[in-house]
């Protein structure tokens, strides 16, 4: 049984997605059980992948038994291994902490709800552990429509419209990596990852492998809102439910991440990607101005959602800039950093989830106070905080110093001030919170329970969930030395300084 | 001369298949009506399929069925350049179908959108969104 | 934006002509894309699977992955367009009816109903369409020509052009041209949407349980040959009938489908009256 579990992982999950779908019309109150059944496999498997890998090296996996590249396979490497235990592991804990929010959100339709949450995570699994590059393309696919339909739940004047606009855009970034691969399709005749790296070499001066990774690249930096592509995202995750945006913003802008690195390790080579083409530098200039645009945009909010959203855009300004650095420590400050970002995400946006449910106002005008209502929410919401700021001994200090250095070996001297830039205005945005939240008294007409001065905090399902993320923000900061000497470094492909 | 004939007449599919996404583009990011949107968004994945089935052509071959010339086919070869290329025509059976799913959740989308504000352009709508 | 638009359309329309410099002629058999992968598949599929049609063995069987999730794909429109604008209503309280034989028309108001089915009352509402015969009789006469021919598609989809996908949408069809030429309640009473929902899950669980049932008998996931532990045939044949097994659940889950976003896109939800 071990050996498949390259596929149980993103089969349990889709299985059950339409077993899920079947009961929301007969017995409504098994669709949650039946979930949390689904992705407690998919963790299971997942942690039992990486560990086979970490035995192993490769775990290959040929489906319907046809060899590659006639067949689709998977190849399984630390990187997808450790890919999968992200995503499986953030998605199981918002399933169990959002359970509430979504029942009293949705009460006629949760079945579906978690139907298309399932698919949602199922996607993004397929997407992690594929190594055919149009299943990719589908599994994308399968991710953002569920996606789009999941985003346009929320409030009902401005959700439909953002999703809209995400569509849109979308499937803009979508088709372009799709000609991208056909483009390699034509050059080479194979669409295995693999296959394709071993055929490109002596093809990498022709004009339609360049004009390939120009599109494949511009197709997943719109799907990662990559500055200036990320004009869906504030919009999009501000007026989605929060259920729904507790899973969308920490997973899909991060496993978008992990797709353009393993198409450059993976599809177009290293050699090609830095030393072929000379666009290092300007991706890491591009990356600085998303990092400084991210962080101007957010101090310029009032919704403490959209705040969040536009630092999850500077966030991705950092792992796309630390990624083409082109050293060893700018990539294993990348990749760290994708992990640390989705717990950090999912931490702040499980705390903002808290507050909804109960406050149901998300302006600045509507937190004062709130530290002696929420304390515990309150407190989870500032360690997210620090850690996006990078104060150790949070993960968020750890990632910020790989890449920290990763620049200063590699020259960037600008990426490295863009970095303690956002860092700076981090600092700025947190403590504007905390200074409302903690120090300012709460306005008698924005009590809404009418109980002065008593504790309101959410409840325990959605609260020893928080806590759960908000005490791994500290324990993966500890162990973040461990984390890159087994898992990041041997990813790395040998060429790179 | 030669350029010319060699490099657009030779491969004038890809030029005019191109040529039918740059206008689906140009709808979807210009035009201002949102159906109009949807339709330009059709029209750029409807050449992008039209693209890669045109990848799989070869000259003088037949369509991918195997033909039974009276009784069992084991005993001819099958001749690689009789048949054309069938991997592209089951890539675009996918796409056309991740297409229609699209297409299908923005009409609900727009239908929605509709409901809510009772006009489908997107400058209208805006305007009424920065005047709440 | 019509000045971004116009330069960003002109910037991508001369990278992609651009690259087209070093493509192959079009048509040429020596192509990369011709040469290298896709020999196998025109010599062997035949051999292999006992499926002449390579686009149907390809799909259902080489790429059956690939088909499995786009099938899911499909399931999630369905689903989507369900979730976004179902809005169910409470019954309302004035209900209009009119005996077909004598023409007399009653107003219900309150619980008391007349059963959707029932062959004496018509409802009639403020969305009532007129009675027109000629589009009702061909209908009736054509429905049932059209569904045995998505049938046809869907079972002869190894030796000609058809499968799953293809059947599957001509039979959603069937049910879309009753509930145009009729109206959508008569549609919907034929074909409910429990059993709507039920069937679109249905098709695509199908479609994965095949898949299942290959790892559970020992296999890889979607390898049809371990069917043929449990069906009397060899491993050649057992490929073919999984293809055809797989292709009947795609034919389920595309008819749900394709009938489920029509109902629901055009009655907006409320599954009273559409075009």
């Amino acid at each position: 049984m071990t050996h498949n579990f390259p596929v149980l992982i993103v089969t349990v999950p889709l299985l059950s997605a339409f077993i899920i779908s079947g009961l929301s019309w007969v017995k409504k109150s098994l669709c949650f059980p039946v979930a949390l059944l689904a992705l407690g496999t998919s963790v299971f498997c997942a942690i039992g992948l990486l560990f086979r890998v970490l035995d192993l090296g490769v775990v290959e996996y040929h489906m319907g038994g046809w060899m590659p590249p006639w067949g689709i396979a998977y190849r399984v490497d630390l990187l997808n291994g450790l890919m999968l235990v992200i995503v499986s592991l953030v998605a199981l804990t918002n399933l169990v902490a959002t359970h509430r929010t979504v029942v009293a959100d949705f009460p006629e339709k949760h079945g579906t709800f978690y139907t298309l949450y399932v698919l949602f995570v199922t996607g993004l699994m397929g997407i992690s552990v594929t190594g055919d590059v149009f299943n990719l393309y589908v599994l994308l696919e399968i991710t953002s429509l569920t996606a789009y339909a999941l985003i346009a739940l929320g409030q009902p004047d401005r959700a439909p419209l953002a999703s809209l606009n995400y569509v849109f855009i979308g499937t803009i970034g979508a088709c372009f990596y799709l000609l991208g691969i056909g483009y390699l399709y034509i050059m080479t005749g194979s669409l295995n990852m693999a296959d394709i790296a071993s055929l490109l070499p002596p093809i990498y001066h022709s004009k339609a492998v360049l004009v390939a990774f120009i599109f494949c690249m511009v197709g997943v930096c719109t799907k990662m809102a990559f500055f200036p592509l990320h004009v869906w995202l504030p919009n999009a995750y501000t007026y989605a439910p929060d259920a729904a945006t507790s899973v969308i913003a920490p997973l899909m802008t991060k496993v978008m991440v992990y797709v353009m690195i393993r198409l450059v390790f993976s599809v177009f080579l290293p050699d090609f990607s830095f030393h072929v083409l000379h666009i290092s530098h300007a991706f890491v200039w591009l990356a600085c101005l998303a990092i400084v645009m991210g962080s101007l945009l957010a101090l310029s909010q009032k919704n403490i959602k959209t705040m969040l959203t536009y630092i999850i855009v500077s966030e991705i300004g950092y792992m796309v800039g630390g990624f083409w650095l082109g050293n060893r420590l700018g990539m294993s400050g990348a990749i760290l950093h994708i992990l640390n970002d989705a717990i950090m995400t999912l931490c702040l946006f499980l705390a903002v989830g808290n507050i909804s449910y109960k406050i149901r106002e998300l302006d600045f005008v509507h937190l004062k106070g709130l530290f002696r209502k929420m304390p515990i929410t309150m407190a989870a919401f500032v360690a997210g905080g620090l850690s996006a700021i990078g104060v150790p001994p949070t993960c968020g200090f750890f990632s910020k110093w790989y890449l920290i250095s990763g620049a200063i070996q590699a020259g960037q001297y600008g990426f490295m001030l863009a970095l303690l830039f956002s860092s700076l205005v981090n600092v700025v945005l947190f403590f504007r919170i905390i200074e409302i939240a903690y120090f300012e008294p709460m306005e008698p007409h924005n009590d809404t329970t009418g109980l002065k001065g008593s504790i309101i905090e959410a409840p325990l399902t959605m609260l020893v969930p928080l806590l759960i993320v908000a005490v791994s923000l500290v324990v993966v900061g500890i162990y973040s030395g461990d984390i890159v000497t087994t898992l990041i470094a041997p990813i790395l492909p040998k060429g790179i300084g | 001369m030669d350029v010319l004939i060699h490099h657009i007449i030779g491969k004038y599919n890809y030029w005019l298949y191109t040529i039918l996404m740059m206008i689906g583009l140009y709808a979807m990011i210009a035009k201002n009506n949102l159906i109009k949107k949807l339709v330009g968004m059709n029209i750029f994945q409807t050449a992008i399929i039209l693209f890669y089935v045109s990848i799989a052509c070869k000259k003088g071959a037949t369509i991918p069925i195997i033909e039974e010339h009276g009784g069992s086919v084991a005993g001819h070869a099958i001749r690689v350049a009789d048949y054309i290329n069938p991997l592209p025509h089951v890539l675009m059976l996918t796409a056309i179908v991740v297409s229609v799913s699209t297409f299908g959740v923005a009409l609900a989308l727009a239908v929605k959108i509709y409901q809510k504000y009772k006009t489908l352009e997107e400058d209208e709508i805006l305007m009424r969104l920065r005047d709440k | 934006m019509k000045k971004i638009g116009l330069i960003i359309v002109c910037l991508s329309g001369a990278l992609l002509l651009y690259a087209t410099q070093d493509f192959p002629r079009w048509g040429d058999p020596n192509s990369p894309a011709s040469t290298h992968v896709s020999p196998r598949y025109i010599q062997k599929s035949l051999e292999e699977t006992d499926v002449p049609n390579l686009v149907t063995s390809i799909l259902a069987d080489y790429r059956g992955y690939d088909t499995m999730f786009e099938t899911t794909v499909i399931f999630a429109a369905g689903l989507s367009c369900f979730i976004l604008l179902r809005a169910f209503k409470k019954k309302e309280d004035d209900l209009y009816y009119r005996h077909i034989s004598t023409g007399i028309t009653l107003h219900i108001k309150g619980d008391k109903t007349i059963p959707a089915s029932s062959k004496e009352f018509e409802r009639i509402d403020t969305m009532w369409t007129p009675y027109d015969l000629i589009i009702k009789t061909v209908c009736r006469f054509l429905v049932p020509f059209i569904q045995i021919f998505a049938l046809y598609v869907l079972a002869h989809g190894h030796e000609s052009p058809g499968g799953g996908f293809q059947g599957g949408v001509i039979f959603g069809a069937s049910f879309i041209v009753i509930a145009i030429a009729f109206d959508l309640r008569t549609a919907l009473i034929r074909f409910k949407e429990k059993m709507d929902g039920l069937l679109s899950a249905l098709g695509v669980f199908i479609y994965a349980g095949l898949g299942a049932l290959c790892l559970l008998l020992g296999g890889n996931f979607l390898n049809y040959k371990e069917l043929a532990t449990i069906l009397p045939m060899d491993p050649v044949e057992a490929r073919a009938y999984g293809i055809l097994g797989v292709e009947i659940g795609v034919f389920i889950a595309v008819m749900a489908v394709m009938l489920s976003i029509y109902v629901n896109i055009v009655s907006e939800g409320r599954h009273d009256e559409g075009l």
